[in-house]
């Protein structure tokens, strides 16, 4: 008896490696014909900034839609969720590559997550082209590494150079210190501010851990500062929290932020406490600025009952549009042939302007101010990299 | 130097600021930390899935006020109840059939438990932040002089008393808490003496859950951003509260939830350039506290019976 069952058991697992490695050499076929071509989408999609990612999925999934096919091939999105999690970050990235066999990755949302996988990237040689992440170290250092948004200094210091025009001399920062974009963004905010208005004219730095609820005891050391602008880049919901125990602590002056902030949430979290801040986004829907841009904000609203597209979702739709130029231009599957074609990405219309991407693999383009306005985002102003340097 | 510093900046205002921000932060610790003690009293176990029942009371508070439209007040007592209920249905899956098995297989399952509503809630609520509902006159703001308070930080202190006061009422002069307290000195002998014991534990698990979702429904009030993993660090902080004032000990849970309540923000006021380091002053007294005395402030020794 013992015999039969070790025998049928035997035969059930050679049947099934038999039937595994046929189904295994189908698939590779089908990648070798090259009937698909796998895009890596790197996001997250639980945890703490599962909202941004959310976003930053619809935009790359509306871009899959509109434009499906390259070199007469259909491009198929792997989509992995890295759970706002640098360690599970690190996973998903080998396991795309490795099991999922991609050619390109795009995301992540978050500097911390896309630099957890900035080296298994780069070893693998597979291009990634990052979504929303802002820290010059994403691509620093890694050519394999690109991205759609614009990078830390150039926020950080658009918005010391935007508060120094509104007339603001005494500058305070608060920022997430366990977050590499927020510290990221206050550094070169505090060098920009420092270098316009003088030594010593950030007369506070206080810091505050990813998923702090009260923030009071650092916010009563600042008001006693007396800044007349507050810069606090971070995480939407701790940011949302900051402001609005900030505004019940009886602070008035302005707070400035990065591109994190804009997402519905910000606004729901802080209600009528965040009305008058103001962010740098890469994206503005009042304006579009190409022709992809009105393209994009139209089936954008189509497709998701009639929501307005944010900057996030912009960028993600972006990053994708690299890539498909990319593969188009190295009419290959070769990963290093993609990689080389990406870096020579120049004057790409994208929903955020000609996009060129510089030798570090980060994009040139402008800046724009927004703020928020009874409960919605609004535009300010304007900032490019020109307005800058003439200053 | 920094110390001087700060204390020569420092305002009257700007320090009774720092005191109200202290003791109402101190005063929800202590609420949550109540939770932990009574449970370890008479179980011998952590439950760690207690802050994750904070996070669901605040959802379901959430829910009662923005989906169904109930009446604060109302859905505030549904809140209350539905955690008791909560905390109950946990004890009768997730611990009850561990009764006889080792400390350290209920301790697991506490840990289970724990990840089990997080996820849950991950799944159904997603992860996306939600924002408590602002409920009038409480989500107000009061001004004293130079000191802006929220209105609620005047009852977080009342309240937590108030529980505190009735809490031990029900321990020291009713039937039910000489049934706890007998239970939490031997539970086998009590088992003897003819207390139903299941029935003494679920007890005291919907009281600690009940009291969690006060906590939880002023914590949400107060930082009306909550997610799924919201109990978190609340709950490995108010765990920390209750060890330092003596694990099993309920007056010493709410000392350990100011202690540490008061410590967070003045350490931050004292010396600005630590305001980083926030979280890691409660982790640090749990070590001095573990080191020095291990029962914590009030906690009694208690030689291990064989």
């Amino acid at each position: 008896m013992k015999k039969f069952v070790s025998a049928m058991l035997a035969m059930t697992v050679s049947a099934a490696l038999i039937a595994g490695c046929g189904g295994g050499d189908k698939k590779a076929d089908k990648g070798a014909s090259g009937n698909v071509v796998k895009v890596g989408v790197f996001l997250p999609l639980t945890g703490d900034n599962a909202a941004g990612g959310e976003l930053e999925l619809r935009g790359i999934k509306l871009a899959n839609k509109l434009h499906p096919e390259v070199n007469g091939k259909k491009i198929e999105l792997v989509v992995a969720d890295n759970k706002s999690d640098k360690a599970e970050a690190a996973n998903v990235a080998a396991r795309l590559i490795e099991k999922d066999k991609v050619k390109v990755i795009l995301g992540s949302y978050g500097s911390s997550l896309s630099m957890a996988a900035g080296n298994i990237v780069k070893d693998s040689k597979v291009p990634a082209i990052g979504t929303s992440c802002t820290n010059p170290q994403v691509t620093k250092g890694n050519d394999y590494y690109f991205r759609a948004c614009f990078i830390d200094p150039f926020q950080g210091t658009v918005m010391a150079n935007y508060a120094y025009k509104k007339g603001a001399r005494k500058a305070a920062i608060v920022q997430e210190v366990s977050n590499d974009y927020s510290v990221g963004l206050a550094k070169f905010f505090k060098e920009a501010f420092e270098k316009l208005a003088g030594a010593g004219s950030v007369v506070e730095v206080a810091n505050y851990q990813t998923g702090d609820k009260d923030f009071t005891a650092q916010l009563t050391n600042l008001k006693a500062k007396n800044p007349d602008a507050i810069f606090a880049p971070g995480n939407f919901t701790e940011s949302a929290l900051l402001i609005k125990q900030a505004r019940q602590l009886g602070i008035k002056a302005p707070f400035l932020g990065g591109d994190t902030w804009e997402t519905q949430e910000f606004i729901n979290v802080g209600g009528k406490e965040v009305e008058g801040i103001c962010f740098s986004s890469a994206f503005d829907r009042e304006k579009a600025a190409t022709p992809e841009a009105k393209k994009f904000m139209e089936a954008y609203t189509k497709e998701y009952g009639g929501q307005q597209p944010g900057g996030l979702s912009a960028m993600a739709y972006d990053a994708y549009l690299i890539a498909l130029n990319a593969l188009k231009q190295a009419g290959t599957d070769d990963s290093i042939k993609i990689r080389d074609a990406i870096a020579k990405t120049k004057d790409l219309e994208t929903t955020t302007g000609m996009t060129t991407l510089n030798a570090d693999g980060d994009p040139i383009k402008s800046a724009v101010i927004k703020t928020v306005k009874n409960g919605k985002f609004t535009y300010l102003d304007m900032v490019s990299p020109e307005d800058l340097k003439a200053k | 130097m920094e110390l001087f510093q700060a204390l020569t900046h420092m305002t009257a205002a700007g320090f009774a600021q720092h005191l109200v921000n202290g003791i109402s932060l101190g005063s929800l610790y202590a609420l949550i930390a109540i939770g932990y003690t009574m449970v370890y009293g008479i179980l011998l176990m952590i439950n760690f899935a207690h802050g994750d029942i904070v996070m669901m009371a605040c959802y379901f508070a959430f829910f009662g006020i923005t989906a169904f439209h109930i009446p604060w007040y109302l859905t505030f007592i549904g809140t209350i109840a539905a955690t008791a209920l909560l905390g109950v249905v946990i004890e009768r899956t997730a611990y009850r059939p561990l009764r006889d098995a080792p400390k350290n297989s209920v301790l697991i399952s506490a840990i289970g438990a724990s990840f089990l509503l997080e996820n849950l809630a991950n799944y159904i609520f997603s992860g996306r932040p939600m924002h408590f509902p602002d409920i009038p006159f409480l989500s107000s703001m009061v001004r004293i002089g130079g000191v802006q308070i929220q209105a609620i930080c005047f009852f977080i202190p009342v309240v937590t008393v108030l529980c505190l006061a009735i809490l031990l009422h029900i321990v020291n002069h009713t039937k039910t808490g000489m049934a706890m307290r007998a239970v939490s000195k031997d539970y086998e002998i009590a088992r003897v003496m003819g207390i139903n014991i299941d029935n003494v534990i679920s007890i005291t698990f919907a009281i600690g859950s009940a009291l969690a979702a006060v906590g939880a429904i002023m914590w949400g009030i107060r930082y009306p951003g909550i997610t799924p993993y919201l109990g978190v660090m609340p709950g490995l902080k108010c765990f920390i509260a209750a060890v330092i004032g003596g694990i099993g000990n309920i007056k010493g849970a709410v000392l350990g939830g100011f202690i540490l309540g008061l410590g967070e923000i003045l350490i931050v006021a004292f010396f600005p350039t630590l305001s980083g380091y926030r979280d890691a002053f409660a982790f640090i007294m749990l070590i001095l506290i573990l080191f020095y005395k291990p029962t914590g402030i009030l906690g009694e020794t208690t030689t291990e019976k064989v």
